[in-house]
């Protein structure tokens, strides 16, 4: 009886669903930002009155920014007036068939081993309805309800949990962080929420692939994860498959707060489109990500595999507030052909006894760019905090480069910091050893470079890694002749 | 099985090989000896086609194919192995993972069925028996902190594993005390076919105690000085490689 009533609900919920967009659809917004667009996209979510708030606020606030300039990346204008801030969820099959699709994204997509119905739907071809597996994504839900977490899209999370909203946005991203983040705060469409009630341990990873509505977040995505007192959840963002995406600028914004002994493992396979060999296209990908360690012995950990996009500027942090709290950062960033990256983190300690790890792991080849950028603050009162760094950087071929920009400030004498680095090249030797034991060069170079990564995928729960692995030996393809 | 014709090759601008002639039929164990610096890895490399060295003049036959014109990963799936002076390490790769690649591959090329990973797991252990290496070793990435002697033992697990049909053994002694030398000489006699044949590079006479060679080549210069059968071994021994030079006329 209940399976037959949530499976009504789902199939009636998912007519809803299109007649709202067919709605909206019939409505045209102009391009351009100002007050009057910030309002009509708060109107059309139907959104409470301290939403609204939030994002006039912000906006004012970026008003007052500048984009900032790096050193590191070269980013060609932006012109902010010339993009639709409220594009409402577009569920129109692009494509009658895969033959219309792209066969470079095609032949990828059979490398990942990507099922044909998932390829359809991840290229935007029209699926049959039966495909998007109802059951599943039902009972999963149900599993999650009886624990009482709390796992909906940010709009669902608005309309139904507007106590725990207003209580945590913003509060590990304020909405003048930066100029993205601000942006974002004031324009963002949808994204995910998630909340842990105390003392429970969710069973499966929360995978953004089970939530309803997940492919069109759009580009200004907003993701808060809130772990209550003695609760554990580990979240996967993303998918190795290269979705097809048309808006070139990305400005999400991921908060997550661990309250008590909570623990928060947040991993990411990031595979957008890097743009062509020649490095045109592509797409920018200006994320702000923070975590709070707001209790004491709380812990939040990063782990991230990135490999795609045109420009990605990404810190993925931790305020490591509470006493006895611990934060880890484990990367891999991969650049080829004309892709840049500047992508680091910041650990800043603030409670007593708290323990950070950054293990970061660049990869460049063709002719890229790939920088770290990381910052490990002590504050005055975090006696015996403890940090250790380990940043290495792998070079394939001779037109790439890698840069490492490690900044400390440490305001505690009791604290200890260490920091490692190294650079190396990817050996003619190694390929050759392999290529003896009948080991093709392009097979070598993604074996030695998942080695080189190891430590890091390690990390990634099991089905990710994989898929990970996978990922980095197909982004270098072509890369060494 | 392996004809080589005036072989030259030059790295980094200098020449090398000075014209190498060498025949080596199914079933033989030829020993390559010479002085330090004489050419000898530098014939060993060319031969498993890497690309660091430049072949300018010559060719080489293997099983009737033209050996220089395959790229060294296809060169080792026709069954060519080379056993390094210095095996590199690739950290991060397990050796589980590496040989598994390996031995698959080749399967591939020769178009047999992939190995499961059982009896890719019972072939490695009957194999480890054979040259008696640490399962600890193998459970390391490839090469990764093993001792001179442990990647010395470690490619005559390898070439255990591929059963190659030439294999070339290039300073395998170096390094290995003397017990381990006699397994590593037991396990490269215990994979001896009457169809492989085997090159054994060294300048010391102590492995060729238990690799029994048929024919000795003295490699001086980048050419072969002199060949003979397996007592010249012992006169090298003897009178050292100063006695090869005065006969040169130098
Ligand atoms: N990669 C290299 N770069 C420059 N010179 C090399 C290289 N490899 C070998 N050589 C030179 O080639 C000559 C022969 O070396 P090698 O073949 O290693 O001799 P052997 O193995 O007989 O001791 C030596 O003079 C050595 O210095
Ligand atoms: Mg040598």
């Amino acid at each position: 009886m209940s399976d037959q009533n949530s499976l009504l609900n789902e199939v009636t919920g998912r007519d809803y669903r299109f007649g709202f967009v067919t709605d909206i659809e019939t409505e045209v917004i102009p391009k351009g930002l100002n007050e009057e667009v910030i309002r009509l996209i708060s109107a059309k979510k139907e959104e409470p009155e301290f939403m609204l708030e939030f994002r006039l606020k912000a906006f004012k606030k970026w008003q007052t920014m500048k984009m900032p300039e790096w050193a590191q990346l070269k980013i060609p204008e932006i012109d902010y007036q010339d993009i639709i801030y409220y594009a409402a969820p577009k569920q129109q099959p692009k494509y009658e068939s895969l033959d219309e699709v792209d066969p470079e994204l095609l032949s990828t997509f059979a490398k990942l081993g990507i099922p044909l119905e998932e390829q359809k739907m991840l290229a935007g071809v029209a699926v049959d309805a039966v495909m998007d597996s109802v059951s599943v994504k039902t009972t999963f839900k149900e599993n999650l309800a009886e624990l009482g977490i709390i796992f909906c899209s940010f709009s669902e999370a608005v309309k139904h949990h507007p106590d725990l909203v207003q209580k945590y946005l913003g509060m590990v991203v304020p909405p003048g962080d930066n100029f993205f983040a601000a942006l974002n705060c004031a324009v963002f469409s949808d994204g995910s929420f998630v909340y842990i009630p105390k003392g429970v341990r969710c069973p499966m990873e929360l995978s953004t692939y089970f939530r309803i509505n997940a492919k069109n977040t759009g580009q200004f995505e907003r993701t808060l994860i809130i772990a209550d007192n003695d609760s554990y959840v580990s979240y996967l963002e993303g998918c190795t498959a290269p979705m097809r995406d048309e808006n070139q600028l990305h400005a999400a914004v991921v908060e997550i707060v661990a309250l008590d002994r909570a623990e928060v493992k947040y991993s990411t396979v990031q595979n957008w489109y890097p743009g062509n060999k020649e490095g045109v296209g592509g797409i920018y990908n200006f994320v702000t990500k923070r975590g709070l360690c707001k209790g004491e012995s709380s812990r939040i950990y990063w782990n991230q595999v990135e490999t795609g996009s045109a420009i990605t500027w990404k810190y993925p942090s931790c305020i490591l507030a509470g006493d006895n709290s611990v934060a880890e950062f484990n990367s891999v960033a991969l650049t080829n052909n004309f892709q840049q990256a500047d992508t680091g983190t910041k650990m800043i300690h603030l409670g007593k006894n708290t323990r950070s790890t950054i293990v970061s792991k660049g990869i460049s080849a063709g002719h890229s760019s790939n920088a770290y950028r990381g910052l490990v603050r002590v504050a005055a009162k975090a006696e015996n905090a403890r940090n250790y760094s380990q940043c290495d950087s792998l070079l394939l071929g001779d037109h790439c480069g890698a840069h490492t920009f490690p900044y400390l400030e440490v305001g505690n004498q009791s604290s200890i910091v260490e920091h490692e680095a190294t650079t190396s090249k990817i050996g003619e030797d190694q390929i050759f050893y392999c290529n003896q034991r009948g080991i093709s060069t392009q097979d070598a170079i993604g074996m030695i470079v998942n080695g080189y990564a190891r430590e890091v995928i390690n990390k990634l729960p099991m089905e990710f890694a994989v898929e990970a692995q996978k990922l980095l030996q197909i982004s270098l393809e072509g890369s060494v002749g | 099985m392996l004809i080589i014709k005036d072989l030259h090759a030059k790295v980094e601008g200098k020449e090398i090989l000075r014209g190498i002639n060498l025949t080596i039929n199914a079933g033989e164990v030829h020993a390559i000896m010479g002085p330090n610096g004489s050419g000898k890895s530098t014939l060993a490399n060319v031969l498993a086609g890497n690309t660091s060295f430049e072949v300018t003049k010559g060719e080489v036959t293997f099983n009737g194919r033209d050996l220089l014109a395959m790229p060294a990963d296809v060169r080792a799936k026709e069954g060519l192995f080379l056993s390094f002076q210095y095996p590199v390490e690739i950290p991060g790769v397990s050796m589980i993972n590496f040989l598994k690649t390996a031995v698959n591959e080749s399967r591939k090329y020769h178009q047999l069925k992939e190995l499961s990973a059982g009896d890719f797991l019972k072939l490695m252990r009957e194999k480890k028996e054979l040259v008696q290496i640490d399962s600890q070793l193998t459970n390391r990435s490839v090469n990764e902190g093993f001792s001179g002697g442990e990647k010395k033992k470690n490619e005559i697990f390898q070439m255990a594993m591929l059963e190659p049909k030439l294999a070339i053994l290039d300073e395998t002694d170096s390094g290995l005390d003397i017990d381990a030398l006699r397994i590593v000489a037991n396990g490269v006699n215990l994979l001896k076919r009457p169809e492989n044949a085997t090159i054994v590079v060294t300048h010391y006479q102590r492995l060729l105690d238990y690799i029994v060679p048929d024919v000795v080549h003295v490699l001086y210069k980048g050419q072969i000085v002199k060949t003979a059968g397996k007592d010249l071994v012992l006169e090298l021994e003897e009178k050292g490689y100063d006695w090869i030079k005065k006969e040169l006329g130098e």
